[in-house]
């Protein structure tokens, strides 16, 4: 891989994908959308956007991604998940919807819909663990992570609240950075893809 | 600080929505089967669009009641409408904390001048429109999605793809003009300057497209996404139909497979009746719901 452009997959059944391959096209990557194994099979990491999370977990069972996408994240392939994306990675979900299944691949609870309905839903100043300015949070009917497991480092905070979180190839975000034009957290995934494809 | 009930904030659940079913729902039970079906949010209303042509009579707000209790079966965002212009019922359903207004031409409008003024609301808004033109004037009074109108009710697709075709056909047209041409095509399409300014630059609307009106099968949704529709409002087209959960599920799979044919006839495979219908055009012109607004 060493310097060719990293192809990067956005699980594209649902949701906010369109803004993710802006984003990462932005920032030079080579960004395809995701619907089948086949598209999953070919690239270097994977995005997985906000959407609604109980959609995306009936349409990981019937396009038959599940198990590759599991697979895949298991085998150290980068993934980074945002809003409903970082839903599909916890260990743990409160308040999700009887039967709804997530890869319990990221050692934290989210609570679905934690700062409560629409009305509820925000834009707000988060501050990054690497420094520099704050970034604009947009935080849209957003989950809130209510435990942190051990290992999992906190990438940015709401307040005293972690808003993104990293566990080895594995990131997070409660929030849309793809809605605003602030990169940062795409690069920081973006540099894990090198790392790994390096190797 | 935190700051609530912005663009950004409201147009940002619209594109959480993308690629996804907005389904009608009359009662918390057929939430719940939406909900299991994939859709990506719920109308909730107390007639479906059918039944409301059938009825006649006024149209209007549903019963809040009836609204929380399907606020309560389900998880997923819930939308309700209320008549074009009656600024006072949006009052109302905001305060129930509902997901986003849709301010909507299948019920009765309460003023025939003025839509509702939307920037003054915290709670987003989605309305219907015609053409390019309507659907910025509703952008700029603030609405942060725009759906076709269709003609609701119907299960007729036709209207549908008239109105999604003459959007994205105009944008295609003013994304081919000089910059210079624009102050005169804002005047003709009766629209901000500044909001037909960004549209040619972005090559699409401001905010989300979903298309509504007419769609009944899980080919007519995949048709929509292929002509340029973010996503698919389903009407009377589920519950009218024999076997609503199957086609719920079917056009939630059709529309995010939109391009695979294959899958669409794996999903259109024995899904019993879809609703009965009615051809737009056996509709009197004083019937049809998409003259209302402007």
């Amino acid at each position: 891989m060493a310097g060719s452009t990293p192809r990067v997959g956005v699980l594209a059944l649902q949701g906010a994908f369109r803004e993710h391959i802006s984003a990462l096209q932005r920032l030079g990557a080579d960004a395809v959308e995701v619907r089948t194994p086949a598209e999953l099979a070919a690239v270097d990491g994977i995005m997985l956007p906000g959407g609604e999370s109980t959609t995306m977990d009936l349409l990981l069972g019937s396009s038959g991604l599940r198990e590759p996408l599991a697979a895949a994240v298991a085998a150290g392939t980068p993934v980074f998940g945002t809003c409903a994306g970082l839903i599909l990675l916890a260990r743990d979900i409160e308040d999700g919807v009887e039967g709804q299944r997530t890869l319990q691949v990221l050692d934290v609870t989210a609570l679905r819909n934690g700062y409560g309905r629409q009305v509820k839903s925000f834009e707000g100043p988060v501050a990054l663990a690497s420094g520099g300015a704050d970034m604009v949070g947009v935080f849209i009917r957003a989950p809130r992570i209510t435990r942190v497991g051990e290992g999992v480092e906190i990438l940015a905070r709401l307040g005293d609240e972690p808003v993104a979180v990293r566990s080895g190839s594995i990131m997070a975000a409660t929030f849309h950075p793809e809605l605003t034009d602030d990169d940062r957290l795409h690069e920081v995934f973006l540099a894990g893809i090198a790392n790994t494809s390096g190797e | 600080m935190s700051e609530q009930g912005t663009m950004r904030v409201k147009g940002g659940l619209a594109e959480m929505l993308k690629g996804g079913v907005i389904m009608d729902v009359v009662n918390a039970e057929q939430a719940k089967i939406a909900e299991d079906a994939g859709a990506c949010a719920v109308m909730a209303l107390e007639r479906v669009p059918a039944d409301i042509r059938a009825d006649g009579g006024v149209a209007r707000m549903s019963d809040p009641e009836m609204i929380i209790g399907i606020q309560e079966a389900v998880s997923i965002p819930v939308m309700a409408k209320v008549r074009i212009g009656h600024f006072v019922e949006a009052q109302v359903i905001e305060s129930l904390e509902v997901d986003y207004i849709d301010e909507s031409e299948v019920l009765t409008p309460a003023d025939e001048a003025h839509h509702i003024d939307k920037w003054k609301f915290t709670i987003p808004f989605v309305c219907g429109a015609t053409n390019l033109g309507e659907a910025l004037r509703r952008i700029g009074e603030g609405a942060a999605m725009i759906r076709s109108k269709g003609e609701a009710g119907t299960g007729d697709v036709v209207e549908a793809v008239r109105h999604i075709r003459a959007i994205t056909g105009e944008i295609r047209q003013l994304q081919a003009m000089d910059p210079d041409e624009l102050y005169a095509r804002a005047k003709e399409l009766q629209a901000p300057l500044p909001l037909v300014q960004e549209t040619a630059r972005l090559g699409r609307l401001p905010v989300v497209l979903f298309t509504a009106g007419g769609v009944a099968t899980p080919a007519d949704a995949a048709l929509m996404m292929q002509l340029g529709s973010d996503g698919v409002f389903v009407g009377s087209g589920i519950f009218k139909s024999g076997d609503p959960a199957a086609r719920a599920r079917a056009v939630v799979e059709a529309t995010t497979h939109f391009r695979d044919a294959k899958k669409i006839a794996e999903v259109s495979k024995g899904l019993g009746e879809a609703m009965v219908g009615r051809s737009a055009k056996s509709i009197p012109e004083n019937e049809l719901l998409a003259g209302r607004g402007w």
